[in-house]
């Protein structure tokens, strides 16, 4: 579903991801690991045609898409799920949702995102910015299910959320891949949470990838030595 | 001061003058409803706004002549058909600054205040070269001169009411624009987080361009009713551009509740006081009042109470 080949990324004249070469299959989760600074918000952002990509190329079903804009992305299939959340603050929940539908032009919200998370419907009319940090996080998970993606990106989604909300998270993570069929891909630090949600682990150091193994065969200790400071 | 008059005469000057402000409101309001468009939204600090205002009254002057000359049967009715097109022009250029100017200083607001500035004497300039210095004025189809008197002393100007009637059809339809369609959820949503609203699928650079074109454009209607009690003159809309800034960062800059209560709250003080006192002691004390609410109030009368 989504094919990265030689993907180098680099802001001005300092590199920070030295060709990465993977491929995620259609309805699977993959983890991207690493520790701070290793560049796995780069290639979320460069992913979403935030960041350029200085070389390689990313394919979303066989179309290619390096040098298209963020909003053109989005009408190919990439949703993303920004490290902060980053939802419209002074924007209700419900117009928040619906700023995903502008690819589809859409005007209602489809029932199903109201029912992965039945919190929003309560609270479709209260101002974005007030809502919990867990409750923004569903918030910007159910905006970016609105363009009706292929590909989900979410960029450290455990950050700053309570660990029961984390678990309903991966929980809800594989209901929309196995209701939908989209590939997720999930950059995280929390190795239980990629463990729980994810089919592959990937590790990202020093913008290289330098481990990738199936869940079932994963070794925690490794992975777990690769997040060690 | 109040000594000389008779307590009817006191009540006649009141409503007179407080009609008069709700005049003056108006194209306030009109002014002001462009450019908190602009800057309340969008951040650019719109220094030409006087200017793409001017352009509409010009255009209303261009189009009275036009009817005068070729078309006097339909000179009654010329008045919308100025309107629209001062929307238009007013419209279009502002699409064209935004394409050539302003999309490169989204990232630099305060330089949008000295680009605008250049692009404002620009403008002067060039209506002085087409127009000629001398202030000139339009001729009002005969429907719209006279007044209506209420009683004896209070007379209301026709022209008044109908830039009032005006005034409440553009800030309804504004409103629904901006908080009930698409197009005004898209702005909001780019205005309040550019990056993530691309990545959400919104053309951000065609939604900056819309709202833009859309501020001048209302600037260009401001400018049509600006004929109706004013001459223009190419820097006719500098006399303006000040005050509106101040009803815009008065009223709370994101908010369009709040702009049409602090137009209405300066333009009354003004026109009230002009009577009585000076125009420049009328404006120290509004000026005085109003750099005290700020103080107490840095975001403005009317601002969202939400986490940031």
């Amino acid at each position: 579903m989504l094919q990265i080949d030689h993907y180098h990324v680099a802001y001005g004249q300092s590199e920070v991801l030295h060709g990465l070469d993977f491929t995620v299959a259609p309805g699977e989760i993959v983890a991207i690991m690493g520790r701070n600074g290793m560049g796995k918000t780069t290639l979320m952002k460069s992913l979403m045609g935030i960041v350029p990509t200085s070389q390689g190329s990313a394919q979303v079903d066989g179309i290619d898409v390096t040098a298209l804009k963020s909003f053109e992305r989005v009408s190919r299939g990439i949703a993303y799920v920004p490290q902060g959340r980053m939802i419209f603050p002074t924007m209700t929940v419900q117009e928040n949702i619906e700023t995903g539908l502008t690819t589809s032009g859409s005007t209602k919200v489809p029932d199903g995102i109201y029912e992965l998370f039945p919190v929003l419907l309560d609270m479709k009319s209260r101002r974005g910015g007030n809502l919990s940090g867990g409750q923004q996080q569903q918030l910007a998970i159910a905006r970016a299910l609105a363009t009706n993606p292929k590909v989900l990106l979410l960029d450290e989604p455990t950050e700053g959320i309570q660990p029961s909300i984390i678990r309903e998270m991966a929980r809800v993570l594989k209901r929309i891949r196995d209701e939908r069929g989209l590939s997720i891909i999930v950059s995280e630090q929390v190795l239980s949470f990629a463990l729980d949600v994810a089919d592959r682990i990937l590790v990202l150091e020093n913008g290289r990838l330098v481990h990738d193994e199936p869940r079932s065969s994963v070794d925690e200790a490794k992975v777990a030595g690769f997040l060690s400071v | 001061m109040f000594a000389d008059y008779t307590w009817t005469e006191l009540g006649s000057i009141f409503a007179m003058q407080g009609f008069a402000g709700l005049i003056l409101f108006s194209v306030f309001v009109l002014m002001a409803l462009g450019l908190a468009i602009i800057f309340g939204q969008m951040g650019v600090i719109n220094m030409a706004h006087g200017e793409f205002m001017i352009l509409g009254a010009y255009v209303t002057y261009l189009c009275s002549n036009f009817f005068q000359a070729f078309l006097p049967g339909l000179f009654s009715i010329y008045f919308f058909i100025a309107m629209a097109l001062a929307f238009v022009a007013a419209g279009a250029l502002g699409a064209f600054v935004e394409w050539a100017l302003i999309r490169h200083l989204y990232k630099r607001p305060l330089d949008t205040l000295l680009a605008t500035w250049g692009l404002s004497l620009i403008m002067q300039q060039a209506y002085r070269s087409i127009f000629g210095a001398r202030e000139v004025g339009v001729t009002l189809p005969d429907w719209l001169l006279g007044s209506i008197a209420l009683t004896d002393i209070i007379e209301i100007p026709i022209n008044g009411l109908f830039v009032m009637a005006l005034t409440l059809v553009i800030a309804v339809g504004v409103y629904f624009l901006m908080f009930k369609s698409r197009m005004g959820m898209q702005t909001r949503a780019v205005v309040q987080n550019r990056v993530m609203a691309g990545a959400v699928g919104i053309n951000t650079e065609w939604v900056d361009r819309k709202t833009y074109a859309l501020g001048c454009g209302i600037a260009g209607i401001a400018g049509s009713a600006f004929t109706m009690i004013g001459s223009t003159g190419p820097t006719a809309g500098q006399l303006y551009i000040v005050d509106t800034f101040l009803i815009v960062v008065f009223g709370g800059a994101a908010s369009l509740l709040g702009t049409i209560a602090s137009s209405f709250a300066i333009s009354q003080a003004q026109s009230t006081m002009e009577f009585f006192l000076s125009g420049s002691m009328a404006k120290v004390l509004t000026l005085l009042t109003v750099v005290g609410i700020l103080m107490l109030r840095p975001e403005g009368l009317f601002s969202h109470k939400i986490r940031r």
